[in-house]
Order: C-alpha cells, then structure tokens, then sequence
C-alpha cells in the first residue's frame, strides 16, 4: 500500500484567526468575501486567495504593523492603512493594487534590500525566504541608494567597509545554539521572532534593542547569546523569522526540503503534529504542523531539533543473540534470530510452564504494535503477562478514573485550556514536561486565567516571565491526599459546592456521606498543615479560589500517581472536580498529562495484565468471546504478572523468559538492584529497541527495533487524539517493529498475515466499541479524531462526560490519607522525589544521543541551601545519596526550588541511575511504584560508588559485539 | 516474592477498603485482590496463611481468606 501524503494547507494567511461568531461581509478587489468579525483585512484578502505582500506579519502572531508593505486603499478611508492590522467592517471595499500602493511598496522594499546582502543563491534560505518573495513580488528592479564613496557606513551587513574601516554596526554570527543560527546581518528587525517568543513561547527570552537604525534582535541581557540566555529552543522564532536571520543548521547544511509529510512527535504525550521535511529519503528538518490540534503550530525541543538519535552510530541495525549474559553478542541474521527465539521461548514453556514467560509492550511504540505484543502474550503465548510501562506511571490514573467516572482517561482536549479560568497544577511540571502544553497554558494565564501550583518544589511555571502563580502549596512528598483534601473540607464546610451538578450528576446520598466524612475536623487546612508543610491561610485561599473562580480545570502528571497512594489521590481528584460541578464542558476537567508519547494508547490497546482492549477485565466472558473468535485461540481468564510481580516471580524462579518491547525496565524501574536480580534469574531476556540500552545487559536476544521516522501506525496523546505517524523513510534496520512482532508470533505457530498497520487497526475497531469508526481512511481525512469514536459520537469526543459520565452516576469516594511507610529518621533524614528537564527525555536513550546533552549533561541533586550547609556542601560538588535500597553519587546544585528537609534530581542518564535509591513500595491498587518519595541521606563523596563502578564495568563488558563472522 | 512484600501489599489493601462506606469490606478486597492479582501471588498468599506467620491485618485476613475460598 503507498503511503498517503497529505498536501499541506499551509499558506501563511498573515494574522490569526479571529474566534468570533458574528460574520462580516466586505469587497475585495471587487469580491464579496464574509469572514468573522475582527478579522484584518490581510486574512479576509488571503481568504479570497488574494495575496496582499506582507513582512512584518505571520499568521502565528498578532499584527504588528511595522514595515507598511501591506499597504491597500479602502474607499472613504483616508492614505493607505496597513491591511494586517486594520479589521474588516461590513459593506468595506478594498482595492489591494493601485499605482499609489505599489509606490509605497517599491519604495518599502527598495529601503530594506538597500541595507540586506545580496548573496542569495548561496544563502541557506534561498527558495524560502519572504523577503525575496516580496521583493519579486513588488517588482523591485533596482535599489538607487549606495553606500558613501569615501568610507563610513549604512549598511549593517558589511564587517569592513573598502578602505578597511570596521564596522561598528556589523555582529557576527550566533552560532550557540545547537540546531539554530542567528545572523544578525540578515536581520529586517520585523520583530516576528520577538512576537513568538512571547507570545507563542511564552518564554520572552527576545528583545528589540536599540531604536531605529540601531535597533537589532537580542537574546537575554547584554553579552548573552543564545545558548546562555532564557531561550529555550523551542524554535518558534526560526520558523516566524521570514529571512535567514534565524535559520536551522540542519538547512543550511542539507539545503531547503522539497517535500513534507505530516506525522507525529515520539517524545511526549503532548503528541505535536509535524511536517517532516525532506530531500528524496533524506530527513532535513522536523517544523511543527499548524493545523495539528494538539500543538496549533507550535513544538519543543525535543520534537522540533532532537531526532539526530536515529542516525546516531550506536544505534543498532542488526538482531544478535547470546546464550549467556556473560558472552559478547553475535550478530546473525533475521531468520536465525526469530528462530532462536521462538525456540527458547517454547522450550522454557516446556519446562516451566505457560505462565513461565511474559512480556512488555511498549508506550513509544504504535497503537497498533502494542496491539500485537499484547495479541502475541495472550495468543501465542497464551498468558496474560503482559504490563507496559504505564504501570510505572499513570497506572493509578486508570484505576482512579475508572472508578469515579468509568473511563481511564483525561476528559479534556488542550484547546479546552483557551477557556479555563482557574488552574490546578499538581504533581506536573509542564514547562519542563509537556512544553507545548505549557505554552497553551501560559497564554491563558497571560491573557487572566489565575493558578494554583501543589508541588514540593517551586516549579518554572510557578513563576517566570509575566506569570505568577496565586498560590503555590509547597508540601512535602507523600501528603497530596491530606492536601487535596484539605481543600475538598475547605470547599464543603464554607458550602462552596455545586450542589445542582451534585444532584443532577452524581448521587447525592452518596455525596452527603462523603461531605460527613470530609467535614471532620481532621482533615481541616490547620489540622494538616503540620504534616503537609502547607500553610493553612494560603489553603484555604485556594480552595476558595478555585471554587470560586470560574472554570476550574486541574492538570496532574506523575507527582500525583507515583505514590503509595497514587490511586487514592487520583480519586481525590475527581471528587475535587465533581463537587466543584467542573466537568463536561470547555474550560474545566481532570487532565491527567501523560509522559511517554503513546501511553494512553498502550493502556487503551490492552496492554494491562487485567484487561484486554478497552478496559475490559479478562474474566468478562462475553470480552475473551469477541477475541477468541477473531485470534482462534483461548484466553486465559485469571490477571497476568504486572512488571514488578514478573520481576519477583523470576527471582522466586517461576518466571524464565521476557520479550521486551521498546522499554529500559533497568534504568526506568524502582529499586535498581532488585530489577537487576529479576533480569539475571531470567533464562532468556528479548530486548526489541533501537539501542543496547541498560536491560539489554542482561539479554539474550537483541531485536534492532524502527523509529517513529520509519513506519506507519498511530500514536493517542494525553487527550485521547488518535494521530497518524507517517513513514517518512525505510527502515534502517529492515523491518517496523510491528513486522518483527509477526515474525515471533509466526515463527511460535500463530500464522499472521497483516500487511500493513491499518489492518490491525481495522481489527482494533471491530474488537473495541470506543474505536469502532476509526480507521486509516477516516484519519486521512479528519488528521486526527479523540476516542470514544463510534456511531453514538461519529465525530470523536473532545470532551467527555458531557451529559452523563461513563459510569452513569459520578462516584465520590472517601479518600482517606494513609502516610506511606517511607518514612525519614536519624539515618536517611531527607526526602528525595525525582523529575525531569526539557531538554531530555525520559530515560535519554534518545535525547542523549542528541545535541540536546549541551542542556543538560548530567542528573544533579537540588538541595536547600540551609541542608546543604549543615553538610559542608558546596555548589557542584560530588555527593553520595543513599536510601535503605542503595546509593549512587552525582553533583550537587544548591537551590531554594526545594524547600528544606527536601532533595530532588532526574532520572536521565545510566550513570547515575537514581533508581538504585528508589525502593520497592507502591500504590495499592495498581502497584505503581513510588518513585516520590524515598527517604535519603545527603554527604560528601570524592565521586563514583562502588555499586556505580561496578555497574559500568558490567555494562561494558556485556556490550561487547563479536565482529561478524564470515 | 518475599512474604513481608506481598502482606504489605494486602495491607495496603485493605486499609484503603477499611476507609470505604461498603457493608462488606472483606468482600471488596477479595474483589479486589481476584481482579489484579496473578494465581501465583494468591498462592503465596494461601502460604502465608497457612504457615500461620502474621502481619496481615485482621481485615486483610479476612479479605485474604474470602478470595482463596477458606471461609465461607
Ligand atoms: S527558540 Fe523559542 S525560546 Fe528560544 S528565542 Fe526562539 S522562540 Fe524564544
Ligand atoms: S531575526 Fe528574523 S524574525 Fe527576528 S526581526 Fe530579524 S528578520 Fe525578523
Ligand atoms: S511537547 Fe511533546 S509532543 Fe510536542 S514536540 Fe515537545 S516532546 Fe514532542
Ligand atoms: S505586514 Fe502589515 S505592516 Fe508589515
């Protein structure tokens, strides 16, 4: 099947669009054109397909109104007013080509080329440059102005001028950044650049200096340059500037693209469209797609620059196999690989049972791929040991919601956030995590919307450029249920509730046993503040805030559900939006933000050891029926092994054998040395990635796995947005990782023929009622849709719960605060709770194959200036952290983000492996392990542990690669 | 799995059911432990039980015993 591509809409229509509703109807060069109120003139005109010449303008940012080149003449209108930032009236009639407009227009250009270098064939934009578009465009011919014969200067693209002279107007290349330059000699000062880092960004690293000649474009303060200033490298002012001024390395050393495919980013759940643009196979540069509904246009780091991992020479293009651990790798073919496999699979089958052997789907991978990994553990197989790395995250997010509202997901789409007027934020931090997200945010927050931040440690978004948080709740690891439930009682002792949405849409007896329970004195703001650390006054201001305040919408990542109560506060959540009646509509709603890119997806396509396709339990008959038909095989009706059961059956020696899907368990899973001790008591470990990655030390099969660059599928963001990911390019390593599956499952009997993923997902959506519409043809058309998809909502569900939840009746449910058995003491009297930057991703098995590393090189240890003293540390020294489970050693940075008695660091990078410190407890319902909270201990060190020296020997030594023989 | 792991796992359990309004909280942790836990670990659990060790909650007991079908 050839793949589709979509033509790109992509005119640049010069302003945004206008949200109103009321229509206005004006002339145009003599046609009626009827566009929504507040529209300028320049989009009513690009709406006609009338193309007025423009500069200072781009449709991501408002008008501005600087270089006059959109100049028209409207009748009854005195001069000639600039059309991007005049709105359209009724009855108006424009004429956007007159002798008089082109006069000004010629002139216009003639006074930007007069101080621009004419060296366009060899500039890096040429081709794709507004500039010469325009100046082609107003038939420009000559440019009468010359520099003054005997020296001096008036041009800012000279360094020296004839006689030798330096030019003092002349600055040399930016070349700071990574994946972006800044040649300031190119510059037309149309501030776009400026506009889009505040406006799209949110982040005003850009300013214009200086006024008129002298003014030029600026990164942070005096002598900073980009690497060091504010800018965070989302791109946003490379893809607004209209000249070279701001341009991608990647361009300037491959040349323009000529073509474009759309698809979407592998990195978070934001889930950003991109156009990925090309020269025949060759990748040049990834620019975020604007008709993409996550991100409308915009991107991050990661998605936009950091995909360099997929050409990155340690990537592996070739299966090998070991019989031990101990043993170099060999490289062999396909064939011998798969049948390798199949074989000792079956054999430990054999010897040890069914349910001797399991696997891990992946949350990076397709919908469709972790479809098959599930069918394969269920069908071929023939067990339910199948987990996904969702269980070290949102897994209390499924249970939770499920419970109180009856579906495992969010109930929101992002564009939702244009309308919300309070914000919760907890446990997320999602500048750092989800920055798209985070620049939708900020732009509400800019234009009014107010915040309340629950967080340990005092986040970007708490307070940065013109946004500060009303409230941030600093409370110690561990207490969010006391929190939230202080201002649940906060909210029902003042009567705050929405008592007709209570009524109307949950069960009100229910209610009123919850609201006695939640009265107590106990759970008072006063009465928990000792063991939260949460001021009582600021509390309770928030809770009368977001009570109060209008749409209330809350957002929550992993510091909500990586604890022992990760369920429970999920929960509280819930309660939290219901009895505030903060559902079912724009604005508000419980917005869970996933990590990895696909994990709602892996939960929805069964990867669950409880649950097949769409949440449905294993036991449910009339479920194995609709399966057992289709696959041919019997499904076990008793829960599989989640990850850390799998780990501790292998340890007890009931558990032999893994397939592991795109995932790193040594590096990204708990308690390090217990995950270890699981994987070493395995007799045959299948690591399926694109790198040996920390797991992949102690396997035995290794199956070079594809990128999202090189196969088709889906990929279903944080909002329940099935988005089509595109191949673009071949598969390096010769198959996608949805033909590697097949060939498992095949050579173990199962007899597949899918020849392309949208036959999966046919299977999919006649297996599971929620996606029963979708299908390839459907997305071709729509781009993207938001399950539930089927004939009650054929147009997909950007919010949910609308009239009804899922459930029927909302359910409250008492939500008692359990303190964990993490507890600090004489020996470890810190806690530490873990997170992430921007620039790196998860793990980092691709972000640190990437330039991204000059972000961040290295995990630190955050600590609190007053606990930093009382241990003698300083600032970049090398300390030892330790828990009851291990210890590692990294540097420290000393910082009041974290409040004292409180430690926090990312777990990027295999060296220092923060998960040795993590331990083994979890949430109760889901076993989601709590990685928030450890108690540690913080000292002095002159550098790497034993453990880590340890650990690097034996990684080193099991990656090693006998050369291939022949 | 060790012992001392999985009873505080059914403790946790049944601390969360303790706090719920159900007439039958033994009832919902049995749920609770048939609709998330593998054989192997409720055989585990049938072990501890049955060596007569300690450390389950009286309600993660009962609980226990419900799912494992040893009290009626
Ligand atoms: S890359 Fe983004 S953050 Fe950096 S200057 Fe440009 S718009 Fe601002
Ligand atoms: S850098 Fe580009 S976008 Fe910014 S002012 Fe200069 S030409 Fe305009
Ligand atoms: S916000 Fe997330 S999905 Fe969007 S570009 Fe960044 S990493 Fe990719
Ligand atoms: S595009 Fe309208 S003034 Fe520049």
């Amino acid at each position: 099947m050839k793949d589709f591509i979509i033509p790109t809409k992509d005119m640049d229509m010069g302003t945004p669009a206008s949200k109103s509703t009321e229509m206005v109807t004006l002339t145009i060069d003599g046609f009626d054109v009827t566009v929504p109120e507040g529209t300028s003139v320049m989009r009513a005109s690009a709406e006609a397909g009338i193309k007025v010449p423009k500069l200072c303008a781009t449709d991501s940012v408002e008008a501005f109104g600087s270089c006059r080149l959109c100049v028209v003449e409207i009748e009854g209108r005195r001069g000639t007013p600039a059309s991007c930032t005049t709105p359209v009236a009724p009855g108006m009639v424009v004429k956007t080509q007159s002798s008089q407009v082109k006069k000004i227009r010629k002139g216009v250009m003639e006074l930007y080329i007069s101080d621009h270098p004419l060296d366009c064939l060899t500039c890096a934009a040429n081709g794709d440059c507004e500039l010469q578009d325009m100046a082609g465009m107003v038939g420009l011919r000559d440019v009468r102005y010359e520099a003054p014969a005997n020296g001096g200067f008036v041009n800012h693209f000279e360094a020296r001028d004839t006689a030798g002279d330096v030019n003092p107007q002349f600055i040399p290349k930016d070349d700071s950044n990574p994946y972006f330059t800044y040649d300031p000699s190119k510059c037309i000062v149309c501030s776009r650049c400026v506009r889009a880092c505040e406006e799209v960004q949110g982040t005003f690293a850009l300013t214009i200096e200086g006024s008129g000649f002298n003014s030029r474009v600026s990164a942070g303060a005096g002598g900073d340059d980009f690497l060091s200033s504010d800018c965070v490298s989302c791109g946003a002012c490379v893809q607004a500037c209209p000249t070279a001024t701001l341009q991608e390395k990647s361009v300037i050393e491959l040349g323009t693209p000529d073509k474009s495919v759309i698809t979407t980013c592998a990195y978070c759940g934001v889930g950003c469209s991109f156009k990925a643009e090309l020269n025949g196979d060759e990748l040049v540069r990834m620019v975020p797609y604007k008709h993409g509904e996550a991100n409308r246009g915009h991107s991050c780091v990661k998605g936009r620059f950091a995909y360099g991992y997929a050409n990155h020479s340690d990537r592996i293009l070739n299966p090998m196999i070991r019989d031990k651990i101990t043993d170099p790798w060999r490289e062999v073919s396909w064939e011998e690989a798969i049948s390798y496999t199949a074989t000792r699979l079956r054999d430990l089958q054999d010897k040890h049972g069914v349910k001797s052997i399991g696997g891990i789907t992946s949350s990076r991978c397709t919908n469709e791929e972790t479809y098959l990994v599930q069918k394969l553990i269920r069908s071929t197989f023939g067990n339910n040991n199948t987990d996904t790395c969702a269980r070290v995250c949102h897994s209390p997010t499924g249970y939770g919601l499920k419970t109180t509202f009856g579906t495992s997901a969010g109930t929101q789409n992002f564009d939702s956030v244009e309308e919300t007027d309070v914000v919760i934020i907890i446990g997320a931090n999602p500048t750092d995590g989800h920055p798209v997200f985070a620049s939708r945010l900020k732009k509400r927050l800019r234009a009014g919307a107010k915040l309340i931040v629950i967080d340990p440690r005092r986040t970007n978004i708490v307070k940065s450029a013109h946004i500060e948080a009303q409230h941030h709740l600093p409370l110690l690891p561990g207490t969010n249920v006391a929190v939230l439930s202080s201002i649940a009682h906060v909210i029902v002792t003042e009567g705050l509730m929405d008592e007709e949405f209570i009524r109307t849409r949950c069960d009100w007896d229910e209610f009123a046993h919850y609201a006695e329970f939640i009265s107590d004195p106990r759970h008072a703001p006063e009465a928990t503040a000792l063991l939260t650390g949460v001021d009582a006054q600021e509390l309770r201001a928030a809770a009368k805030l977001f009570a109060t305040g209008g749409n209330g919408s809350i957002y929550y990542g992993l510091g909500v559900t990586e604890h022992s109560q990760g369920s429970t506060t999920v929960m509280a959540i819930a309660n939290l939006a219901m009895m505030t009646g903060n559902l079912g509509k724009n604005g508000v709603g419980v917005n869970p933000l996933r990590g990895q890119n696909n994990v709602q997806g892996a939960c929805d396509m069964g990867s669950f050891p409880h649950e097949l396709p769409g949440y449905r339990h294993v036991s449910d008959d009339a479920t194995r029926d609709v399966f057992e038909a289709i696959w041919g095989t019997k499904i076990d009706p008793e829960p599989g092994l989640r990850i850390p059961n799998m780990l501790d059956a292998a340890v007890d020696g009931t558990f032999k054998g893994l397939y592991c899907q795109g995932e790193d368990i040594l590096q990204s899973d708990p308690d390090t040395k217990h995950v270890q001790a699981g994987l070493a008591a395995m007799e045959c470990v299948i690591v399926h990635d694109l790198f040996l990655n920390e797991t992949a030390n102690y396997a035995h099969v290794f199956l070079p796995g594809s990128t999202f660059l090189e196969k088709d599928g889906t990929f279903t963001n944080a909002e329940r947005r099935i988005n089509r990911v595109r191949k673009v390019m071949a598969p390096k390593n010769g198959y996608a990782d949805w033909e590697i599956t097949m060939m498992l499952a095949n050579a173990m009997g199962s007899g597949w023929t899918y020849t392309h993923p949208s036959q999966i997902m046919d299977e999919i959506a006649s297996t599971t009622p929620g996606f029963a519409n979708v299908n390839y043809e459907m997305l071709e058309t729509r781009g993207s849709v938001q399950w539930p998809c089927n004939d009650d909502k054929p147009d997909g569900s950007p919010i949910m719960h609308i009239d009804g939840f899922a459930r029927g009746k909302g359910q409250f449910i008492i939500t008692e605060y359990v303190a964990t058995d993490e507890k600090t003491g004489p020996r470890f009297p810190l806690l530490l709770t873990t997170g992430r930057i921007l620039s790196q991703y998860n793990v980092g098995a691709q972000t640190r194959r990437t330039e991204n590393t000059v972000w961040h090189e290295e995990d630190l240890l955050e600590i609190h200036p007053h606990d930093a003293e009382v241990r003698g540390i300083q600032d970049g020294q090398f300390v030892r952290l330790a828990s009851r489970a291990g210890e590692t050693s990294l540097r420290a940075t000393i910082t009041d983000r974290v409040s004292p008695g409180v430690v926090y660091t990312t777990f990027h990078h295999p060296d220092t492996q923060a998960n040795v410190i993590t331990t083994d407890y979890s949430d109760w319902a889901t076993n989601c392990p709590e990685y928030k909270v450890t108690a540690v201990q913080v000292a002095l060190s002159n550098g790497p542990s034993d453990w880590q020296e340890d650990y690097n020997a034996q990684a080193e030594q099991s990656r090693r690669i006998l050369p291939a023989a022949e | 799995m060790s012992h001392e792991k999985l009873v505080r796992m059914a403790n946790q359990i049944a601390t969360f059911f303790e706090s719920q309004p159900d007439a039958d909280k033994a009832g919902r942790v049995a749920e609770h432990l048939k609709e998330f836990w593998e054989p192997r670990m409720l055989e585990q659990l049938a072990d501890h039980l049955s060596s007569g060790e300690d450390g389950l909650s009286p309600l993660a007991t009962e609980g226990s015993k419900r799912v494992l079908g040893l009290t009626a």
